[in-house]
């Protein structure tokens, strides 16, 4: 034990060198962006859907994260805003290509530009869905949030399943009857200039690189975001309520300003998705998948980016890629494809698990942010009196140094 | 009587018989809230344990043909099976506080709650795993007979549902109004360290209730199999949620609020489904819970909740 101790220790050093976290980025670009390039070479478009898949879920998961990390309200209905999103982008998508018809612009390989065309305004659902709920609802005290979230969340799904406004078809889903999601722009051009030899530049790694690019403005955003001024009274919200609103915070709009900022990134993946996808239905906006992408954000570490991806890949992959490698030719003796299909089965049931286990021992997740390491674990007595210490001898040792001058 | 009344005193008795069912669902959430202000998010699992212990214990039971020869054996077998249930649910509900909430008990709100989640999560993943994927058939022993009256009809399903519930909640109102546990489970809910400081064992009384709580769920889980003829794994979501805003509704913390609520939320669901549409039946409940949560957080019966925001 001491030895694999030892060993993290000195592997968690040797990263947070700057020759280290250069080299752990290197890596990291590497894998995100070839690795899926290999498996299309290697025929295999089942791992480039699940890096694409992991990546929808990245990014809902960062999205979660500002509502859940940071301003430490739990929203247990996040995927009705995946789901806004998801049915406005192909609505909207449908009007703009019957709107062409009419005109006559639609020539004779029609391409879809309504993705890119809406992409820009993709938050705007989702925000409008996160204000609506949230301006009468963020007075509640937490718990009570959580589960009125939850309500509508199954309002969105049972309004969605019941075809409201006649734009969601009901329970079998979009495109209905005479409704038809051509391919988006850009897709039929990667796979003609692209492709060379075997070697198909597929829907699949063109939305996977569409995906890539919207998590790292995601995670643009959300940096800044956590450094600003509304990142600030996050925090000071989160850690005392009484305590910010006293120096100013109001609480009330910073509270709406996080549940309209998270929902803009359900929104985004909502309209990825759909596109990609090119079909969506109730079934895929269940409260099992918002209670999946709270386990992300807890499981990888509450208010911390790294940990929140780190959430998102090990939920989505773990179980998708063991299934997979039991089917590969590799590992089939290891793992009969009965056993590597009971890992997806019972990964409901160790996220459960995970979960209780996680609150108990390590709440601040995998990779917390250490300020929120901080508020979870109550500090121990000694601990607090070596900082008090450390905290004195600087601020003495910056008065002798004044004194100097 | 005209159809038009007979439709809404037949929805009336529909709806007495669902509130019931949501009723001690509700008296759970709102024990537990009373007494730890968290809301036991797992506890609508209870409800489909108890269901599972209930038709494992009648198929078990049903064999011996004794309890199956006459009349008072029968009433004797879904006594016992009552009583099996319940206690066994009980017993889950302790277990689940002592692993799943104790250790968190003085962690920040939201670390409860996540854990609930989880406990919820297992739960149903392992009825799903271990016992069985689709819905299990419920088997009715005894012949259900429909009685009319007025333009109505109850059965005797119906009205076996509603009067064990009136029994379960008086034994439950005079055992926490009457008895020296009562008490000392009204003084934790009061204020919980000074109650410890006056020699109450906080740790008996919270573990009291978390088998109160599920017990009466268990009891409510029975109920819905032998109502709707079978159970699921993912049989307490819904019914959950409902019994939750039913707690709410009456004013959490409150016991005689969950049961007024539990029968308003039944009987205002089978009216909209009468009236409104089916398919956005299962929506009132949260419309409801929304509503009841702006404009009268404290619910009907429950004291002003002095801490805002």
């Amino acid at each position: 034990m001491g030895a694999i101790r030892n060993g993290l220790v000195a592997v968690n050093d040797f990263f947070s060198t700057r020759v280290g976290r250069i080299a752990f980025f290197f890596v990291l670009a590497l894998i995100t962006l070839f690795l899926p390039v290999m498996f299309q070479a290697a025929g295999n478009v089942f791992m480039v859907r699940i890096f694409a898949l992991v990546g929808i879920y990245v990014l809902l998961a960062l999205g979660l994260n500002i509502v859940v990390g940071y301003a430490g309200l739990l929203n247990l209905g996040y995927i009705a805003f995946y789901a806004v999103g998801a049915y406005a982008g192909m609505n909207l998508g449908f009007l703009m290509q019957e709107l062409l018809k009419g005109l006559g612009f639609l020539g004779e390989r029609p391409e879809n530009w309504s993705y890119w065309v809406l992409l820009p305004f993709a938050a705007v659902p989702g925000v409008l869905a996160g204000i609506m709920i949230g301006a009468p609802v963020l007075r509640l005290r937490g718990d009570y949030l959580a589960i009125v979230t939850l309500g509508f969340g199954e309002i969105v799904r049972i309004a969605v399943t019941n075809d409201i406004f006649g734009v969601s078809n009901g329970a079998s889903g979009l495109p209905g009857v005479g409704q038809k999601v051509a391919p988006v722009a850009g897709q039929m051009w990667v796979r003609e200039n692209l492709s060379f030899g075997d070697f198909l530049f597929s829907k699949d790694l063109y939305w996977y690189f569409i995906i890539v690019a919207l998590v790292l403005f995601a995670i643009l955003v959300i940096t800044r975001l956590d450094n600003s001024r509304l990142g600030r009274a996050w925090v000071a919200m989160r850690e005392d309520e009484v305590a910010a609103s006293s120096v100013g915070v109001n609480i009330l709009t910073t509270k709406l300003w996080a549940f309209a900022l998270g929902a803009a990134w359900g929104g985004i993946a909502g309209h990825t998705y759909a596109y990609w996808i090119g079909f969506i239905s109730p079934e895929s906006f269940n409260f099992m998948e918002s209670v999946l992408v709270v386990c992300m954000v807890v499981l990888g570490g509450m208010g911390s980016i790294p940990g929140t991806i780190l959430g998102a890949v090990l939920i989505t992959a773990v179980p998708e890629v063991i299934r997979a490698l039991a089917a590969s030719p590799l590992l089939s003796g290891v793992l009969t494809p009965e056993q590597a299909s009971l890992v997806g089965d019972y990964r409901f049931l160790i996220f459960g698990g995970l979960m209780v286990v996680m609150m108990a021992l390590r709440p601040q997740g995998i990779l917390p942010s250490r300020r929120r390491a901080r508020e979870l674990q109550p500090v121990d007595d000694t601990v607090l009196a070596q900082e008090n210490q450390q905290l004195w001898e600087a601020e003495h040792k910056h008065d002798s140094d004044s004194d100097i001058i | 009587m005209s159809a038009e009344l007979g439709i809404i005193a037949q929805q009336f008795v529909n709806g007495i018989t669902l509130g019931g069912m949501y009723a001690l669902l509700a008296l759970g959430y709102t024990l537990v809230y009373g007494i730890l202000l968290m809301i036991n998010f797992a506890h609508s699992e209870m409800f489909m344990f108890g269901a599972y212990v209930g038709l494992f214990t009648l198929q078990g039971l049903s064999r011996i043909a004794f309890f199956t020869s006459s009349g008072p054996a029968l009433l004797l077998l879904y006594a016992l099976t009552f009583l099996i249930a319940m206690i066994a649910t009980g017993i889950l509900g302790v277990v689940i506080e002592r692993f799943a909430y104790r250790p968190l008990r003085h962690a920040p709100r939201l670390a409860p709650l996540i854990s609930a989640i989880g406990v919820s999560l297992f739960l149903q993943n392992a009825a799903l795993l271990w016992i069985s994927s689709r819905s299990l058939p419920f088997p009715v022993l005894f012949e259900v007979r429909t009685f009319r009256i007025g333009g109505a009809s109850i059965s005797s399903m119906q009205i076996l549902i509603i009067v064990t519930t009136i029994v379960l909640m008086l034994v439950l109102d005079s055992f926490v109004s009457r008895t020296r546990l009562g008490k000392s489970m009204r003084a934790t809910s009061q204020d919980r360290d000074t109650a410890g400081l006056m020699g109450i064992d906080i740790n008996r009384v919270i573990a009291l209730t978390f088998f109160i709580g599920p017990a009466l769920g268990a009891a409510a889980g029975i109920f819905s199999g032998m109502y709707y003829g079978n159970i699921k794994y993912n049989m307490g979501f819904i019914p959950g949620i409902k019994a939750f805003t039913a707690a709410v509704v009456g004013g959490i913390g409150n016991l005689r609020g969950a049961m007024l609520g539990g029968f308003l939320i039944g009987l205002l669901e089978s009216l909209a489904a009468a009236y409104i549409s089916t398919g956005y039946k299962d929506v009132i409940a949260f419309v409801v819970l929304i509503i009841v949560l702006i404009f009268k957080p404290g619910g009907l019966l429950g004291e002003s909740v002095a801490e805002k925001v």
